[in-house]
């Protein structure tokens, strides 16, 4: 292996990693609050909520992201209302905000598939329970369920983590310059293709070891063992 | 409004080659997949043996694999082929035959090559799932080794697999639509062009996601199908 390649190709990837991480802090930063919201939306007792949150993520779940990133970029630009409000502007006119955007929609989904299902695993004395000391219900959500579903839930999150890393690379087919943007350029400068693969496996593969190991920990803290144990 | 899209899909014809790329995802998706569960299987057997050397092989290519964009794969195979795949062709005097079937067969192999990563975990967690009990019961009636695998342990971990592979084709026919980005005639590249030439990306976008809605709910139709017909007989808890 050539090691001029590395010290070229090293700092243009440094720069994208920081693109990766800021999407994927914004994919983590709102989109686990929306997805626990939806997830909640899915089991209201209205139907029409539940409907649409349904609705949301059968179709984001049922759908490339691919398609989901051109759809917010490209196709929503198409909508006059869109580019002259402002706000809504903002928020997909820029392409790095479009890529945001679209990882927070679609990890919404599957992170509410994920919180469902910790929530309807929970026992159902416990929030009988609950109820029967005349707590509210949202102190029952935030005091009772939430703690114990999330629990439940993390690891099946921490892996979703790792999708929201991968997934943020689909920025690059909209010119937002992440890792995999500046993979491809480089790729097609310099023709070392093997080199570059492996110099940016890398970079991928150590963010996913420092969140998976951020994610592990947070888990063991969470976990009732480690009193147990002591 | 609909008058527009009637034109549109019609008349000029859009709303057929959009079909015709579905198609052609749908042909990559299954060949896809199918390739890579053939090549899975195997890997995952040595894996699950244990065999020195040959299993951490396997290992780091399913991290790798799991580990990066499925769109860095999808380049590294692209742009690292290209040269050596014309050199063989014209080598052979096929350079114009392997110029039009060139990128179909990288791009079925790209996708085989993510498929197969995630399958390998799935059939490896399946084999270290069958039962002990029932091996060695088999081992009892003095089945051969190799008996004992083909008649006892792949017919239940293949049903143990069921889900797990079900979760790896959803995720492969998701993960066709990537191809398109080096230029390949799938929906989503019918899709891009469509909305290029007629200025109303929006709606191809849409249709083209609403095309893959339909395969996806499809597919897990069908999935549920078969996964009850194989499970009959097991009580479900």
């Amino acid at each position: 292996m050539d090691f001029s390649i590395v010290t070229y190709a090293v700092p243009f990837l440094l720069v994208g990693v920081k693109t990766t991480l800021l999407i994927a802090f914004f994919g983590v930063g709102i989109g686990l609050p929306f997805g626990i919201l939806m997830a909640t939306a899915r089991m209201s007792r209205r139907g029409i909520v539940r409907k649409c949150a349904d609705f949301y993520c059968a179709v984001f779940r049922g759908t490339p992201m691919l398609v989901q990133v051109f759809v917010i970029y490209y196709g929503l630009a198409q909508i006059g209302f869109i580019r002259h409000n402002t706000v809504l502007w903002w928020l997909i006119g820029d392409s790095l905000h479009a890529a945001i955007l679209a990882v927070i929609l679609n990890t919404g989904a599957y992170t509410a598939e994920i919180f469902r299902t910790a929530l309807l695993s929970l026992p159902r004395g416990l929030i009988e329970a609950a109820q029967a000391c005349g707590m509210s219900a949202w102190v029952v959500f935030h005091r009772v369920k939430f703690p114990l579903a999330l629990r439940q839930a993390l690891p099946s999150y921490s892996t979703e983590v790792a999708v929201i890393i991968k997934e943020s690379s689909l920025a690059s087919t909209i010119t937002v310059l992440e890792i995999t943007g500046y993979a491809k350029r480089l790729m097609s400068e310099t023709f070392a293709i093997m080199e570059i693969f492996v110099i940016t496996a890398v970079f991928y593969l150590a963010i996913n070891v420092v969140c998976l190991t951020a994610l592990h920990a947070i888990e063991r803290r969470l976990s009732f063992e480690r009193h147990a144990a002591r | 409004m609909l008058h527009d899209i009637w034109v549109l899909m019609i008349e000029k014809g859009w709303l057929l080659a959009l079909l015709r790329g579905a198609g052609i995802t749908l042909l990559i998706g299954f060949l896809g997949a199918v390739i890579g569960l053939a090549t899975a299987i195997p890997l995952a057997i040595l894996r699950w043996r244990r065999v020195p050397a040959l299993s951490q092989l396997v290992d780091a290519y399913s991290i790798v694999v799991r580990g990066v964009p499925g769109l860095l794969v999808i380049y590294l195979l692209f742009f690292g082929s290209v040269d050596w795949v014309q050199k063989i062709a014209s080598a052979f005097g096929y350079a114009e035959s392997a110029e039009n079937a060139y990128p179909l067969i990288i791009g079925i192999a790209a996708i085989a090559a993510i498929s197969c990563a995630y399958s390998i975990e799935v059939i490896r967690g399946a084999l270290q799932a069958v039962p002990a009990g029932l091996l060695e019961a088999a081992r009892s009636l003095s089945l051969s080794p190799r008996v004992t695998f083909s008649r006892v342990t792949l017919p239940l971990a293949l049903r143990l697999a069921l889900g797990g592979i079900n979760n790896v084709w959803q995720m492969t026919i998701k993960d066709t639509s990537l191809v398109s980005v080096v230029g390949m005639q799938e929906l989503m590249r019918a899709a891009a062009v469509a909305a290029g030439i007629t200025r109303s990306p929006l709606l191809f976008y849409c249709m083209a996601a609403a095309m893959f809605f339909g395969m996806t709910v499809a597919s897990q139709v069908l999935f549920n199908r078969v996964e009850k017909h194989f499970n009959r007989g097991f009580t479900r808890g």
